[in-house]
């Protein structure tokens, strides 16, 4: 670039000097055809030079091409040289190590008569905010807060040490007992709108066996079937235990055992005890001494989802049997059982029906038994939200018989954790 | 705490000692059956690899089912694809493994997705209005063979490491692949080169990378958003912008219903295609390479019938 803009001094100066009138003021000038012809030789250096230079930068062009059309080629053919790592838009450092949060809003609603239940026509039963993340190498915590009608609470909150070694898994802080399926369950993920009778008669309802403590959990390997036991114990602050001295703690104990008969179908098979000082009934007295309630439990899930179509189709049959006896100074009252059964089948995307049977005895009056029914169905806009309507007919061991209408709309926004299964 | 945590330590280290030296072959264990194929191609016999899903399922929705859990917990290496893909069902299984040489940070835990290109990563804020969106880019990286080969060399790497005494032989399993692969897809080039440019519609976002590669030109999705099932009033924008911009060919992922890309089909006078997205996904998808070739012999043997040429 230099030289051709020195050319174009040179040739403009030149060219100056040619056509400025020769001035006699004394100066030596050579003579003129002298001049043109060192003009003429100098012309002629340039045009060389130019054509070299034409040659030069058409050569480097024509390379230039050429590689080109090379790379083009390579593209073609083979990949590109490993980009550097892509990664997402820097967030500041301070956010990185917040946990995931979420929030679950269930709304309820019931139409019909129940003269046993104090549900309103509307309600914001509960909105669960979750916060989950990695401690550090050696443990993760997860922390559910649920905020109802009854005001704030813990609903779980608990740290889980994940690489202790010998197969042990350690929780601690406030959890949902390993009881049975639905105790473990939050009330947003089970497959109804309610609990089941027997759950509500004798495992605590809603809240259910919740209580602060410790959770060892451990693989017994063997080569046909995932076998885990759970041992827990707990200092009870439940509708169904209540320690009140730090002597008197609840234990709970549980084995399960899984095993896939085929890709698509599974079998998953529970036995659970649970015993505790129980939150006393005035009312029942067997002996003297301290009023403890012995429970033990029995559930059975088959599951079917088809790999190939698992977005579309999917049935779940699942039953829990649970006997609770409460026991006063070494002596036994009587025995009250009670059981669901229910199965819940996807038929389309977005659409699952299902059905539940319920019967339960009530805890303390083994002969006053709740009987009941329901069918619902579910629709799924999408995987985060969800709306449901339940028909639910209870016939009640005390006379009472209600039919209900049960509704329930379902949201989740941000990163909920994924449930164990 | 600090004492806590030292008591921990020491049990972990405790444990770690007494696990013995690898007599037996290493054991691997991946969220695909794509990334088991690559550890197959590296690791050859000096490893033992099982996949967690199936080629022939969603990658997105599967069940955390406990099998999964004693797969996870005899694991010495765990490979996964990231970018959120496994995010719904792989950490509650790794919590319940009981095997801290996988934890996410550990030598044991790879995310194949470092290094590799990843298209669609969104910019600027995202909601889930826009349905399923993965916001660290769109997932489904293996589908270029280019990707491919970055995540053998990273699973090279890390069975180096796992085992050192068989380094020598996983970088020659390594550099026989690479070579396998460089000839596969000059192969691959060649017949999808006069194709290129033309207009197909996918099912859900999960060919970018293979459609780039390749230079398709994907017009439209049956489904609306990411996650979302098709809509009727979508469905019939699509047929209207299928015949206005002549596209003929609709690729289907094995897992998903084909009654709305069927209807589709007929009106605009198409072809649904099911084409396997990961290996597995079909018979004759076996292994890493045959995937493409496979995929890649439907695509050129429907575009010849669709499209005359």
């Amino acid at each position: 670039m230099m030289r051709v803009m020195r050319l174009g001094l040179f040739t403009t100066v030149l060219i100056g000097a040619l056509s400025v009138p020769d001035v006699a003021t004394g100066q030596t000038v050579p003579p003129a055809d002298q001049v043109l012809r060192d003009a003429q030789a100098e012309v002629e250096r340039l045009k060389t030079e130019l054509a070299a230079m034409r040659e030069q930068y058409d050569a480097r062009l024509a390379a230039l091409e050429a590689r080109l059309t090379a790379l083009a080629g390579q593209m073609a053919v083979a990949p590109p040289p490993a980009p550097a790592p892509v990664s997402v838009a820097p967030v500041s450092s301070g956010k990185v190590f917040n946990p995931d949060i979420a929030v679950i809003g269930n709304s309820l609603g019931a139409a019909g008569r129940n003269p046993n239940s104090d549900q309103p026509t509307f309600g914001l039963e509960e909105v669960e905010t979750s916060f989950q993340a990695i401690v550090d190498p050696y443990a993760r915590a997860d922390v559910f807060l649920s905020a109802g009608p009854g005001g704030l609470e813990i609903e779980e909150g608990f740290v889980t040490f994940n690489t202790l070694p010998g197969q042990f898994l350690l929780k601690a802080g406030k959890m949902r007992a390993q009881f049975g399926k639905v105790n473990a369950m939050h009330t947003h993920a089970l497959p109804w709108t309610d609990r089941p009778l027997v759950t509500a008669n004798l495992v605590g309802g809603d809240e259910g066996i919740s209580e602060s403590g410790l959770s060892v959990s451990r693989l017994l390997n063997n080569s046909f079937m995932f076998l885990e036991a759970t041992g827990e114990t707990y200092y009870g602050a439940s509708d169904v235990f209540e320690s009140g001295q730090r002597s008197k703690l609840v234990y709970v104990g549980r084995l399960r055992g899984y095993r896939d008969l085929t890709e698509g179908t599974n079998i998953d098979l529970g036995g659970s005890v649970a015993y505790g000082p129980s939150r006393v009934e005035p009312s029942v007295l067997l002996g003297s001494g301290d009023m403890a309630t012995r429970l033990m439990g029995f559930d059975a899930t088959f599951r079917y989802r088809p790999l190939r179509r698992a977005i579309y189709r999917r049935f779940v049959a699942r039953s829990e049997f649970i006997w609770s006896q409460p026991r006063e100074g070494g002596v036994a009252g009587d025995t009250s059982f009670g059981l669901y059964a229910s199965g819940d089948y996807q038929f389309a995307r977005r659409w699952y029906a299902g059905a539940r049977y319920d019967r339960s005895a009530r805890a303390f009056d083994a002969s006053t038994v709740d009987k009941g029914g329901s069918f619902y169905l579910t629709y799924w806009p999408s995987e985060f939200s969800q709306v449901r309507g339940q028909y639910r007919h209870t016939s009640y061991g005390d006379g009472v018989r209600a039919n209900e209408f049960l509704f329930q709309f379902l949201f989740s926004i941000g990163a909920h954790g994924a449930h164990v299964f | 705490m600090r004492l806590f945590h030292r008591i921990l330590t020491t049990l972990v280290a405790l444990a770690t000692l007494g696990t013995p030296a690898f007599a037996a072959p290493p054991k691997v264990v991946t969220t695909t059956e794509d990334l088991a194929s690559l550890v197959r191609e590296v690791g050859g016999d000096k490893v033992s690899v099982d996949a967690m899903a199936r080629g022939y399922q969603d990658p997105h929705f599967v069940e955390p089912k406990p099998s999964f859990i004693l797969k996870l917990h005899d694991a010495d290496l765990l490979v996964v694809i990231g970018r959120e893909l496994e995010i719904g069902w792989l950490p509650p299984l790794l919590t319940q493994s009981r095997n801290a040489r996988i934890q996410p940070g550990s030598p044991g835990y790879l995310d194949a997705s470092v290094g590799v290109q990843i298209l669609e990563i969104p910019t600027g804020q995202i909601t889930r209005a826009m349905g399923d969106v993965h916001s660290q880019g769109n997932p489904h990286y293996w589908l270029d063979p280019g990707n491919g080969r970055i995540m053998a060399r990273a699973i090279a790497t890390a069975l180096g490491r796992l085992s050192p005494a068989d380094q020598p032989y996983f970088e020659q399993r390594y550099a026989d692949f690479d070579r396998r692969l460089s000839d596969a897809e000059k192969r691959w080039a060649a017949a999808m080169a006069p194709y290129k440019g033309t207009k197909l519609v996918t099912y859900h976002r999960s060919w970018p990378n293979f459609t780039e590669r390749f230079g398709l030109d994907v017009i439209g999705y049956v489904e609306p958003k990411p996650g979302i099932p098709p809509s009727p009033s979508h469905t019939l924008e699509l047929m209207v912008e299928m015949k206005r911009q002549q596209a003929k060919v609709i690729l289907v992922e094995p897992y998903f219903d084909t009654k709305t890309p069927d209807a589709i089909a007929r009106d605009v006078g198409g072809k649904v295609l099911v084409l396997s997205p990961s290996v597995g996904g079909a018979r004759d998808a076996t292994d890493y390479i045959a995937l493409f070739d496979y995929d890649i012999n439907l695509l050129t043997t429907t575009f010849k019938q669709v499209l005359g040429r």
